[in-house]
């Protein structure tokens, strides 16, 4: 029962949503794209999406500038 | 390298297409790139003028200073290579329609520079244009650290990054770091479309 999460394996946990788990992984970053087996996760919908088990979850960090 | 494989490759560029979201550092500079590499047509956004501080980093001249950056490009590619197809678009990307103006192109390239707005360009078009391959970058301002800078592919997103740099408040936006960026986004894009 784990997860991947930007490679490295944590434990699944049940009915976690995405905003739990980027709290859980402490990731504060406050712009971040999230992708689930490879299926990306509307901001909007953060906080009612739960992670399934065996997910490899991808969290990019986006920076400002270009 | 042969003649042969040389003709295949300069044939598939151009016939390719490139849609270019923001023609600022990242931007202006992926499309000079692209347009010496020979893709046949390039689809460039932007509702911005040029300013004195961009000509730090972007692909502009003073003397274009005050002008549309869309514009502007479209002048420079087409006295670099006057074969390329160049699209403009003098608008600002909404959230709700971003992917609008990308929907025919085989690769759409990110160069905003706002996180916000790269985050909702990147979720708007992977949702909207299924199947559609994008390049974004996140980690441009600063300088050095070119070893951080890594391509993380995420299915049909390709992105140029540096999740260790800082961010624009905090440093400079300086060529050197921007047009590597740049040019990374450029060859993620000629890689996709030689395949």
């Amino acid at each position: 029962m784990s997860i991947k999460v930007n490679g490295r394996e944590v434990d699944w946990v049940e009915n976690e949503t995405v905003k739990q788990l980027l709290k859980r992984m402490k990731y504060t970053f406050p712009l971040v794209v999230v992708k689930i087996n490879d299926e990306v996760v509307p901001r909007n919908l953060f906080d009612q999406v739960t992670i399934p088990d065996n997910a490899k979850v991808a969290v990019i960090h986006m920076i400002s500038g270009g | 390298m042969d003649k042969k494989k040389y003709e295949e490759i300069r044939e598939k560029l151009q016939e390719s297409s490139v849609g270019i979201a923001g023609l600022g550092g990242l931007g202006s500079n992926a499309a000079v790139s692209l347009a010496r590499a020979g893709v046949g047509r390039l689809v460039l956004v932007d509702f911005d003028k040029v300013e004195e501080s961009n000509l730090s980093r972007q692909y502009y001249f003073q003397d274009q200073v005050g002008r549309l950056k869309t514009e502007a490009i479209k002048e420079n590619i087409e006295r670099i290579n006057p074969r390329v197809m160049v699209e403009i678009f003098n608008c600002k990307l909404e959230k709700g329609s971003m992917e609008r103006l990308f929907k025919d192109v085989d690769v759409v390239i990110e160069a905003l520079d706002d996180a916000e707005m790269k985050t909702a360009f990147i979720e708007e078009v992977l949702q909207k244009l299924p199947g559609k391959p994008v390049v974004a970058a996140s980690g441009v301002a600063g300088y050095g650290r070119c070893d951080s800078i890594t391509t993380k592919r995420l299915g049909n997103l390709y992105m140029c990054y540096d999740e260790g740099a800082p961010s624009s408040e905090e440093s400079v936006l300086i060529a050197p770091r921007v047009a590597l960026m740049a040019n990374w986004e450029a060859n993620l894009a000629v890689e996709i479309i030689l395949g």
